[in-house]
């Protein structure tokens, strides 16, 4: 038996309560912004407690935006980051559960070069490409839409990694099994692999549909009108404003209307976000 | 990698694959071959013409003052956000393993960090820090510490380093946390029973058996500094004041978009490719080793 000395276990819970307080801190600096009026913040003394502009500022953001800043209404930047973020998780975990099922499943000239052209995806960031892949997303007819947003960044090497590790944890046996019943390739896939694989899926899931959320320089490049934008591309014009002062509060109120969605996520969906995390590194 | 084999079909894995290859082939393979090809070509003027010049653009990209000057802010910023990020979160991982109760609610209250786009932190950052209104500009001043990072180039690295680090901590928090539970208890006892403290058990028994972990954070650490900061970057200085912040990714974005230096942003680029293939391979290096932990 190990022994517990009250002294360590004081001090463990006070490190980990100060990092958290850090951690916290501003979100909460942020959630009291969001609630006071722009003059209550400029005159130089930050209130520690909630104010009386709640509504106010939430319900301006988000019906009319901050025009200013040429940022449109919050509700709708919501909901193209909201088809962006979906499009890209489902998108990715569609294309590379069938390019696992294909690689582990099947035997087929040219299986190598397929598993390592899409290895190579690893290597090439977005941010690192970004001219060629603007002219080719602009040659295509494909800026200011949401498939332009979307399509670029559906392929995963990670995804497929994952299904493939998934896929060779399941026994052999039961493919056989099921070929021996009747059942042809895609029977077996949609009947039986895609139900064993909902907890791999789930875990994808929450590792993409915040990377999706999350994108920025992508869709700073692809966009230009304003019915396109993502909540998360508008924060530089927001901060950077030319000769006026920032509206803070109503730009802390826009902040926290982006984190929320992407928080809940992997606050409610906590066990799947540690094992994807863990397992798309494998 | 061996294949189960069990499916005869010739055409299915072809289709399977499809999808996932027409996107990378289009979008990933094709706009590199585009840089590579780009980075060894001049544009006249008017972009009427080009010429061949074999590495023209790496060497003046290299004898540029302002390039090099980007290596080196680029290096220092991820060093920084790699060695801070890894030790506040191997901190917090060592005591969330020694706690029992609460462990759960600490371990909720450090991991959504994650979930904040590096655009959303650089704003929350850039209010908390702001020259004029920021609530810990204010607090510094307390201490007579002149803040105003708009000015000041030390201070704008540091704060996109603290933004950085914040941002990136939950991550390497599961990672380490994941680690120290999966040491087998026996080993821990053992120390105790020879008598050693709580502090020797950690450096003399758990850090050397963390090692591989904390190399493979520190990997993707220094990619996350070299291309994910990107946002945090736009949104909180945009490369300056004078370049003190301005990180290679950032750099070849500008250089990209507002200059419009064709050959020398291929030329970025292509480094810049290349040190992601070195990060990649030293990564994978290690993954094949973690195998047997």
């Amino acid at each position: 038996m190990v022994e517990r000395r009250s002294w360590f276990t004081f001090w463990a819970h006070l490190t980990l309560i100060l990092g958290v307080g850090a951690i916290a801190f501003p979100l909460y600096v942020t959630l009291i912004a969001s609630t006071h009026a722009l003059p209550t913040l400029l005159q130089g003394r930050m209130p520690l407690i909630p104010g009386d502009q709640t509504w106010v500022n939430y319900s301006s953001v988000l019906n009319e935006g901050m025009s200013l800043s040429g940022a449109p209404p919050v509700s709708l930047m919501l909901l193209n980051t909201l088809v962006v973020a979906l499009g890209i998780s489902l998108g990715k975990i569609a294309i590379s559960i069938i390019a696992a099922y294909a690689i582990v499943y099947f035997r087929f000239p040219l299986r190598m070069t397929c598993f390592w052209l899409i290895f190579v995806t690893l290597m090439l960031p977005v941010e690192v490409r970004i001219l060629p892949t603007y002219k080719v997303v602009a040659d295509l007819g494909l800026l200011d839409s949401y498939t332009g947003l979307i399509i670029p960044l559906i392929a995963s090497a990670t995804g497929t990694f994952l299904f493939r590790q998934f896929f060779m944890t399941v026994p052999p046996e039961l493919a056989e099994a099921a070929r021996i019943d009747g059942a042809g390739p895609i029977r077996f896939f949609l009947h039986i692999l895609l139900p064993l694989a909902r907890n791999s899926m789930a875990a994808l899931f929450v590792i993409q549909f915040i990377y999706g959320w999350n994108q920025y320089l992508w869709p700073l490049v692809v966009t230009t009108k304003q019915s396109y934008y993502t909540v998360v591309l508008v924060m530089s014009r927001l901060v950077n404003v030319v000769d006026v002062a920032p509206r803070w509060n109503q730009i802390m109120a826009i902040t926290l209307l982006a984190m929320i969605p992407p928080v809940v996520v992997v606050i409610a969906m906590q066990r799947w976000f540690v094992r994807g995390l863990v397992e798309t590194e494998k | 990698m061996h294949s189960r084999a069990v499916f005869p079909d010739k055409a299915i894995p072809y289709l399977l694959l499809a999808p996932q290859l027409a996107v990378t082939l289009v979008f990933f393979i094709w706009p590199a071959f585009q840089a590579l090809r780009q980075s060894v070509l001049v544009e006249d003027a008017f972009g009427l013409s080009t010429r061949f010049v074999w590495f023209e653009n790496f060497s003046r990209l290299l004898r540029d003052p302002n390039y090099l000057h980007s290596i080196e802010v680029t290096a220092a910023f991820s060093l920084a956000v790699a060695c801070f990020g890894l030790a506040l979160s191997l901190l917090l991982a060592a005591m969330a393993d020694h706690v029992i109760r609460g462990a759960g609610v600490y371990k909720t209250l450090l991991i959504w960090p994650y979930a904040v786009a590096p655009a959303v932190a650089g704003a929350l950052y850039g209010f908390l820090f702001d020259p004029t209104v920021g609530e810990v500009t204010r607090f510094l001043s307390l201490f007579g510490i002149n803040w105003n990072y708009i000015r000041n180039g030390d201070q704008a690295l540091l704060l996109v380093i603290v933004a950085a680090c914040w941002n990136q901590i939950s991550y390497n928090f599961v990672f380490f946390l994941a680690g120290l539970q999966s040491i087998p208890k026996s080993l821990i006892e053992a120390a105790a029973l020879d008598g050693a403290g709580p502090g020797r058990r950690f450096w003399a028994v758990k850090f050397p058996l963390l090692s591989p972990t904390g190399f493979f954070l520190l990997t993707v650490n220094v990619v996350y500094a070299f291309f994910g900061t990107f946002g945090i970057i736009d949104v909180v200085t945009k490369g300056g004041p004078a370049m003190a912040t301005d990180i290679m990714v950032y750099k070849v974005y500008s250089d990209s978009f507002r200059a419009l230096d064709l050959g020398g942003s291929a030329a970025q680029s292509v480094i810049l490719m290349a040190i992601v293939i070195a990060l990649t391979v030293v990564q994978f290096r290690y993954v094949e080793r973690k195998v047997h932990y």
